[in-house]
């Protein structure tokens, strides 16, 4: 690389980290972000910790397990995810629901365990946790305004995640690296009994 | 070289995604309560007896050497966890400050004398300890409106004393350094009386 390539960079990730100091108005309470329906639910996904460990879980347990089972999860959970949502839009009632520590603790502790799953059966756990969190953000959604749209965003979102964690899981060969991976899943499975402590309180 | 690039773009890209994370608005907040990351990782440090048990694991993680290096953190949060898990539900744990002062005890004598017992004796010993740490933690926690992202940095802050602990630990292949960390052990143990000495005063 030059050297005034490398400068352009550095001028150009410098301008970058100034334009996330800037400061906006604060929205409390706000409904929308104002872009329209479909990065309503890319939002939703990246701010909702709730739904978004899950992915981020099942990404790093799908590249623990290399690029055969990360290319399933990378369509099933986006789709199974969309499936739910719709069905939580049209059947479902909106509520929180304390089986989402459930999907932190199994995940979390697959990951940490290492567990050597077979690629159906990594796929049929996509498809189960992700019908689970759609349905839950499908039910709390209103069908009747732009709710296909937002399904369509989160599971864009969704899609976009796993491909981003797997891929950095993938190609991992170092042994510290990919103990980092089981110390993170470990870090989402006690976040999950935590959760269930919470819950249960 | 490529590859290493790679990665690293990938990880910043994912780090700056976190940046994206929107805060809960906390007026008036009152100490300890539950209501966002930053509150949950300030919890683990906010005590100097829970500080250098944490330590204590890494350091004698660090000496004993893989595999124990990390599967001593990595069953530390988990146990912790589930003693968290046990404190939020309410559950008494007799001993429970004597637990916790032992653990500094039993752990700095470990690291001073550079024990090697087999590695389940050791996680268990760690494992038992972290139940106590972890139901301390779970009784004092008020109610808050955002226990996830609470848990979340609960959990991080853990780890992170722990990687502490580990990054001291490496001096340990140096002969100065073997040393060095025996009088560590010794320090945490000595503090691990004091805390001792405070329960019984």
């Amino acid at each position: 690389m030059t050297c005034a390539l490398r400068h352009r960079r550095s001028v150009t990730l410098a301008i970058a980290l100034l334009c996330l100091l800037l400061p906006v108005r604060a929205e409390a309470h706000l409904p929308t972000i104002g872009l329209g329906p479909v990065y309503d639910g890319i939002f939703h996904l990246l701010l909702s910790p709730e739904d978004l460990i899950p992915a981020i879980a099942l990404a790093l347990l799908a590249g623990q397990r290399g690029a055969g089972s990360s290319r399933r999860v990378l369509w099933i959970l986006p789709i199974a995810w969309l499936a739910g949502g719709f069905t939580g839009m049209f059947v479902g009632t909106p509520r929180g629901s304390a089986v989402t520590c459930f999907s932190f603790l199994l995940l979390g502790s697959l990951i940490a365990a290492n567990a050597k799953l077979f690629a159906p059966l990594t796929t049929a756990l996509a498809a189960m946790l992700g019908f689970f969190h759609g349905y839950l953000n499908g039910s709390g959604i209103n069908r009747f305004n732009d709710g296909a749209y937002f399904l369509l965003g989160l599971a864009l979102a969704v899609f976009v995640v796993v491909a981003l964690f797997t891929s950095f899981v993938i190609p991992l060969r170092r042994h510290w690296a990919l103990i980092v991976v089981r110390v993170a899943g470990s870090w989402i499975a006690a976040s999950g009994l935590l959760m269930l402590g919470w819950a249960l309180r | 070289m490529k590859a290493s690039k790679e990665t690293i773009t990938r990880f910043v890209t994912t780090l700056f995604t976190f940046l994206l994370y929107a805060q809960a608005v906390q007026a008036h907040v009152h100490k300890g309560e539950a209501v966002s990351f930053l509150s949950g990782l300030k919890h683990p440090i906010s005590g100097l007896d829970h500080v250098v048990a944490m330590i204590a694991v890494g350091l004698w993680g660090a000496q004993l050497g893989a595999p124990a290096i990390w599967v001593l953190p990595v069953a530390f949060p988990m146990v912790m966890a589930m003693g968290g898990m046990l404190g939020l539900l309410g559950v008494p744990l007799p001993g429970m400050e004597i637990g916790i002062a032992a653990s500094a005890i039993l752990l700095g004598a470990a690291v001073m004398m550079e024990l090697r017992p087999p590695l389940a004796l050791a996680a268990g010993l760690v494992g038992f300890f972290a139940i106590f740490h972890g139901d301390a933690h779970g009784s004092e926690l008020p109610a808050g409106e955002n226990g996830l992202l609470y848990s979340i940095g609960f959990v991080m802050a853990t780890g992170c004393l722990h990687g502490v602990g580990i990054s001291i630990g490496l001096v340990h292949r140096w002969n100065w350094g073997q040393r060095a960390l025996r009088i560590a052990g010794a320090a945490i143990a000595l503090a691990g009386m004091f805390f001792m000495w405070k329960v019984f005063a």
